[in-house]
């Protein structure tokens, strides 16, 4: 396939992983390698300090993997702010997954908030990926501020839906001057398919892997579902036809001559 | 003397440091990254920074997310 | 990155080589596609996409009128100066020409503004040649403030500014910008520009980028056709169309369709195109970018505009004068090129609204920008 290429830096794989809600690092570990991503994602938590758990990071090969820190959990742009100098500061490379999401229940991205991380995150010298709402305004103003991808969501993180957001995913992908990365909601295969399909660069997938009954499985199906729809893409999609209805010439004048 | 370590009270001797804090609460100093009173410290500085009273720390690592 | 590093990555040469191997089934796949890319731009602008003009006209019609209703915008030219240092080898008021030179007083600027004024205008373009010393941004600055009252938009036709230029025009109430890159084939540029400043290829090529970040709100560009070869001329006229419709996405962007003809003045076009290539060219710009104003000016027939407007044009010019004074004067001047349709504003609108649309005399008020003064 077509390399990704973001912020200069390029990638084999279009499929991005994150590494939330598996059942165990076993699972985790089946699944990102069967997905053949280069890019994972993490979060940062408190350590439990009476319980202090295994480190997952022990399960992640760092020379295979680019390690894509997000932001997650924070409600504005301050704390995101913070959570991205923290992992800086915890040997990561200065890539940030920024998303800011004060709604805890569909956990839904905060324009107005993201938009300020960014501009900072940016001059701080970060390489910014922000998680936003389908929104094809937002979008150019985040590129505009310096980020070097922008993350439409397809459907609420977790839903599994699918590419809900189509037509504004489609606006996107026309005017974007950076890699579109179609981020959440994304629950099976045919779903990340029908993004690459219409465009986008890459997709990030997190719960569908995780929640599979075979996330190794899944893990692979994606992987498959991705390269299709990029190649499709490529190939150039025959589109459905829609038939001109029978009206006046337009072009006639230029043959009476 | 009294310090808080992420959100709770702990009582730590004078003249610790923040390596041998970590080292007491059995974490590896490269998995995890210190704030102390919202300041990031250089992981250079764990084996120097003594800790003084009523120091607010607060020690992150990595989980999974998506 | 700038239209620059897009453009160098082709070759001229290549690009006709590819358009012109272009099949039907290749045009066929273009027509049925929602988006064109490259390739489909390419496929619409070959010989092979000839016997599809009227599948590309009704297509490019139905997204006209989906996207701009069945409204056309007027606009006049008005000519403040013909004084030039250029050696643009096709145009009449070149420096070597012999024309009588001509810039307007500000006091003439405003009386040839109130004839347009009177018309019905409310949509200006002021056009100049390029003479640095008789012409600079301080005239241009003070002729916009000056004629400002009368009009509702003021675009500039001139030569190319810095964006400290353009920012000056900006405060002045000025809020277009139409340059065209003439050419865009270099080795062409350079042999039809021998001397003068329009000379430098690259800095005109960059030219509607920096009008964009001096913030001008419509950005018009274009080629003249009949210099170079029209596919790729307008091939890389599309691209560049793209380009600033994704960079600098709050301004409108424009492509005019000048044309030359042969039996006009003592140059010959080496590259003639005909009405069915014109055609052609207007329906693929419009399926190409599916907002972008398409200019059509009064160098075209009365009969060919009218068959032409309801291809994708979505702006035209009615009843210009091409001299500096020619608004206000009774005898005719030197003229930068031969108008052929000659009706006048009133006659254009009556057969606007004859063949079912609302001539719009203005879209625009510099009143509710937090600039306007």
């Amino acid at each position: 396939m077509d390399k990704l290429v973001i912020a200069g830096r390029e990638f084999n794989s279009r499929l991005m992983v994150g590494t939330g809600k598996f059942s165990s690092n076993a699972a985790m570990v089946a699944a990102m390698e069967a997905s053949g991503a280069d890019i994972v994602t993490v979060a940062l938590r408190r350590v439990d300090i009476d319980n202090p758990a295994d480190d997952m990071l022990a399960h992640i090969d760092r020379e295979r993997y680019l390690l894509l820190p997000n932001t997650s959990g924070a409600r504005d742009a301050e704390e995101a702010i913070r959570l991205a100098r923290l992992a800086r500061a915890a040997g990561c490379e200065p890539w940030v997954k920024l998303e800011v999401t004060p709604d805890p229940y569909y956990l839904l991205p905060d324009p107005i908030e993201t938009l300020k991380a960014a501009e900072v995150l940016v001059k701080e010298g970060f390489i910014v990926l922000p998680y936003i709402n389908a929104d094809p305004v937002l979008a150019k103003h985040l590129q505009e501020a310096g980020t070097a991808t922008v993350m439409p969501l397809g459907a609420p993180i977790g839903t599994n839906k699918g590419v809900r957001t189509r037509d504004s995913i489609a606006i996107i992908i026309e005017q974007a001057i950076v890699p579109v990365v179609v981020d959440a909601g994304l629950g099976a295969p045919s779903h990340a398919a029908e993004a690459m399909e219409m465009g986008a660069d890459a997709v990030l997938v997190n719960t569908a892997l995780a929640v599979a009954e075979n996330p190794g499985k899944m893990g692979a199906a994606f992987k498959k579902g991705v390269e299709a729809g990029r190649e499709a893409y490529l190939a150039g999609l025959g589109a459905q036809s829609d038939r001109a209805e029978a009206s006046s010439p337009l072009t006639g004048f230029l043959h009476n001559d | 003397m009294l310090i808080q370590v992420n959100g709770k009270p702990k009582e730590v001797a004078s003249g610790t440091t923040i390596e041998a804090l970590l080292q007491q609460l059995q974490l590896n100093v490269h998995q995890v990254v210190v704030e102390r009173n919202t300041m990031i410290v250089n992981k250079q500085c764990y084996a120097d920074d003594l800790l003084v009273e009523g120091d607010i720390l607060e020690i992150v690592h990595f989980v999974g997310g998506g | 990155m700038s239209f620059l590093d897009i453009i160098n990555q082709y070759d001229p040469q290549q690009v006709l080589a590819e358009i012109e191997a272009c099949t039907s089934a290749d045009v066929e796949r273009a027509l049925n596609s929602d988006r064109l890319g490259p390739k489909g731009l390419q496929a619409l602008l070959s010989p092979a996409a000839e016997p599809f003009l009227e599948q590309m006209a009704q297509k490019a019609h139905a997204i006209t009128q989906r996207r701009f209703g069945k409204t056309i915008l007027l606009y006049a030219p008005l000519y403040v100066s013909n004084e030039c240092t250029n050696g643009c080898v096709y145009c009449g008021f070149n420096a070597t020409n012999k024309v009588p030179r001509k810039t307007l007083s500000l006091d003439e600027v405003e009386q040839e503004a109130r004839a347009i004024h009177a018309q019905g205008f409310r949509h200006i373009l002021l056009v100049t040649g390029e003479s640095p010393k008789k012409v600079d941004n301080a005239y241009l600055a003070a002729v916009a403030e000056r004629i400002k009252p009368y009009f509702s938009s003021i675009s500039i036709e001139v030569y190319p500014m810095e964006t400290k230029g353009y920012q000056q025009m900006v405060a002045a109430g000025v809020d277009g910008l139409t340059i065209y890159q003439e050419t865009y084939n270099r080795e062409l540029y350079a042999e039809l520009h021998p001397f003068g400043q329009k000379r430098d290829y690259d800095f005109r090529l960059l030219t509607p980028e920096r009008g964009g970040a001096a913030g001008l709100r419509r950005i018009g560009i274009g080629f003249l056709q009949g210099l170079g070869n029209f596919r790729t001329e307008a091939f890389f006229t599309g691209l560049h169309a793209l380009f600033l419709a994704k960079h600098f996405w709050r301004s409108l962007i424009s492509v005019s369709f000048p044309r030359m003809r042969p039996a006009e003045g003592c140059f010959q076009p080496p590259n003639p195109v005909t009405d069915p290539q014109l055609a052609q060219l207007i329906c693929t710009m419009r399926l190409l970018v599916h907002d972008a104003g398409l200019v059509l000016s009064t160098r075209e027939s009365a009969v060919l505009r009218d068959h032409l407007l309801p291809l994708g044009i979505t702006q035209i010019s009615a009843g210009s004068c091409t001299s500096p004074g020619g608004y206000s004067e009774t005898e005719k001047s030197t003229e930068q090129f031969v108008i052929d349709d000659d009706r006048t504003p009133a006659e254009v609108e009556q057969m606007l609204r004859n063949k079912g649309y609302d001539p719009v005399w203005k879209d625009w008020d510099e009143a509710f920008l937090h600039k306007a003064g």
